[in-house]
């Protein structure tokens, strides 16, 4: 129970951050979605053994939040309770790959580490940079952006009617969960039988909820499509935007910023 | 068991992302054409439940852990495959925007461990047929033992497409085999407890509203056949396949894929900033680097791009000189001070406008 009352926090907690009027929620919505993009595919493309030169792109996402206003402590606790599974997965790798890199100064470390390493910080990156996404932009213009991007609209719709209704069906299941447990049941860990009938019910419902929608959308006129109000225009600073992130992952992927920083340092204390 | 982008190569992402994608377009097109009016609230409505449902566990007898349901067969069983896929992914998608499930590149891989498998292959292959040869009038104890399978096998599938996507990636270093091991049995266990749900789920809606499943009884599809081409399909698959085995090629045989690649098209070794000054002093701090033997250890030194042969592990060596160290401390602290500042001025700007 309590950890679905968390998730529709975040999920509200998110679409506050995104109705504020900022920078970043102002650009267009296409030129957030594929920079983010691009950076997802820029952060995978390094080496695996790549730990170092992959810290300057942690700029990104700390730019976005900046020019969104969007709270940091939120997006990096969604992201420590993210699926583990990257990290379970990356665990394993000191064990296997038991081979030794020396490390400056006559010190060894298994390559293993490194790349559990890399995986962790990668697994921050990508998903910092996906929901700052979602909290710099909204869902509406979200659905816009990729339906303008060529998503086919079938989906995009759904991405609406989702967020829209799980927030109803999730009420919903908060209510009839409460009064099973008022009448005596279980809060959380319900018995099979119960739980299939509980949740039986509530499909029932929503499958009569569905029946209601639709001959509410027939009255106002729905033919096949939900009209999304274009508010958006592809201005030069979207360009700008678009062209200044991905020079900057280009420059990232391809000089070792990390070490030539370290180079200018020891030169200097030399 | 949602992928996750951080054990993905650009190459497999790819590859997985334009599969889901062709699924993707194909069932929207499908969907267009079918006759059922009421479509779309109904799967927008059924999303959202699989995505309450997911929400609520239950007890797993014997054991005091809890489980919930996937999804993806009971999707299929209410709204045909084509439809269901379609949920599924707009399921994936909000838990990959929101709860950071995965990332905007695993996502295509997820929506076909998790959508294609059990949309695509559980429900045609093994749920319709079984559910056909049963007849007009199944017992309780035949629909729940086609749905426990259909919901075993799929999940089976869509994990043994988790190994071969972080296999093929190669940036986990577990061994085939062992993965093989670890997920394909507990995936089975989870199954086991997930098909039990669905079964059990089914089972009462069956008996509440037969008419919804008046379709499994059909001898053949009712609508009209496919507009998008076998032959397309085929074709686009073959080229996701070739593409990203030549990638994939590329990207084992120089470990450096992208900067390969970006070399090939353009003539030259760097792109960005081609002759800034920026780029020229980076670039001759990066040369004095290599030609500072006290600062940087020789076996550790970074070879320079143009290199022809590169050593096995290029970046291993490029990060651990003692430039590259020093360096990455540096960057880090740098990182963490610009993140102090973000927050920092966030707190008052939120305390300006509350």
């Amino acid at each position: 129970m309590c950890n679905r009352d968390a998730a529709l926090r975040e999920i509200a907690s998110l679409q506050d951050a995104a109705a504020r009027d900022t920078p970043l929620g102002r650009l267009d919505p296409r030129a957030k979605i594929l920079t983010v993009l691009g950076f997802a595919v820029v952060v995978v493309s390094f080496d695996r053994y790549a730990v170092t030169a992959l810290l300057p792109l942690a700029l990104f996402p700390l730019g976005l939040a900046a020019a969104g206003c969007i709270p940091l402590g939120v997006i990096l606790r969604k992201v420590l309770i993210a699926s583990p599974f990257a990290l379970m997965v990356g665990l394993f790798n000191p064990w296997f790959d038991t081979q030794s890199v020396a490390l400056a100064g006559g010190l060894h470390i298994g390559a293993g580490w490194l790349s559990l390493a890399s995986i962790v910080i990668r697994f921050v990156l990508t998903v910092s940079a996906t929901l700052l996404l979602v909290a710099g932009t909204g869902v509406v213009p979200l659905c816009h952006g990729l339906r303008a991007l060529g998503v086919p609209p079938a989906l995009t719709q759904q991405l609406l009617l989702l967020q829209r209704y799980t927030l109803v069906l999730t009420g919903e299941a908060t209510r009839m969960q409460l009064a099973h447990a008022l009448r005596g049941g279980a809060l959380r860990g319900l018995p099979l039988a119960q739980w299939a009938s509980l949740l039986g019910h509530l499909l029932l419902r929503a499958l009569q909820r569905a029946q209601r929608v639709h001959q509410a959308m027939l009255s106002r006129g729905f033919a096949g499509a939900l009209p999304v109000a274009n508010s958006y225009g592809w201005h030069s600073c979207d360009t700008l935007f678009l062209l200044g992130c991905s020079a900057f992952f280009v420059l990232v992927r391809g000089v070792h910023l990390p070490q030539a920083l370290g180079a200018v340092l020891l030169r200097v204390a030399a | 068991m949602h992928m996750a982008d951080a054990l993905f190569s650009p190459a497999v992402g790819a590859t997985f992302w334009a599969a889901s994608a062709v699924t993707l377009v194909a069932a929207s097109r499908r969907l267009q054409s079918d006759q059922r009016e009421d479509l779309v609230p109904l799967m927008g409505v059924l999303a959202a439940f699989v995505f309450t449902a997911q929400m609520i566990n239950f007890t797993i007898p014997g054991t005091g852990s809890s489980g919930h349901i996937g999804g993806g067969l009971l999707l299929s069983i209410l709204l045909g495959p084509h439809a269901a896929f379609i949920a599924i992914a707009s399921v994936l998608t909000v838990q990959a925007l929101f709860f950071a499930d995965g990332g905007l590149l695993a996502l295509g891989a997820n929506m076909f461990n998790m959508g294609v498998c059990t949309c695509f292959v559980a429900y045609p292959l093994i749920y319709r047929p079984l559910m056909r040869h049963a007849g007009a009038k199944p017992s309780r104890q035949r629909v729940a033992w086609i749905t426990t399978l259909a919901t075993v096998l799929g999940l089976q599938l869509g994990a043994l497409g988790v190994v071969v996507q972080t296999q093929l990636s190669g940036i986990s270093s577990l061994p085939l085999g062992g993965f093989l091991l670890l997920m394909q049995p507990i995936h089975l266990a989870i199954g086991l407890v997930e098909g039990v749900a669905t079964a059990a789920l089914i089972v009462f809606v069956r008996e509440a509203r037969p008419d919804l499943f008046a379709r499994d009884a059909l001898p053949a599809q009712a609508a009209p056949q496919v507009r998008v081409p076998a032959r397309w399909l085929a074709g686009f698959a073959a080229l996701a396949v070739l593409t990203g085995g030549v990638m994939s090629w590329f990207a084992s045989s120089h470990p450096d894929g992208l900067e390969w690649s970006i070399a090939r098209v353009t003539g030259q070794a760097n792109v960005a900033d081609g002759g800034s000054r920026v780029h020229a002093l980076l670039a001759s701090l990066q040369a004095e680097t290599a030609l500072l033997p006290d600062y940087a250890l020789p076996s550790a030194s970074e070879p320079s791009r143009s290199e022809p042969e590169q050593p096995a592990w290029p970046t291993v060596e490029a990060g651990t000189s003692l430039a590259g160290i020093v360096g990455g401390v540096v960057t880090f602290a740098l990182v963490l001070l610009v993140g102090l500042v973000v927050r920092r001025r966030q707190r008052l700007t939120l305390h300006v406008q509350p």
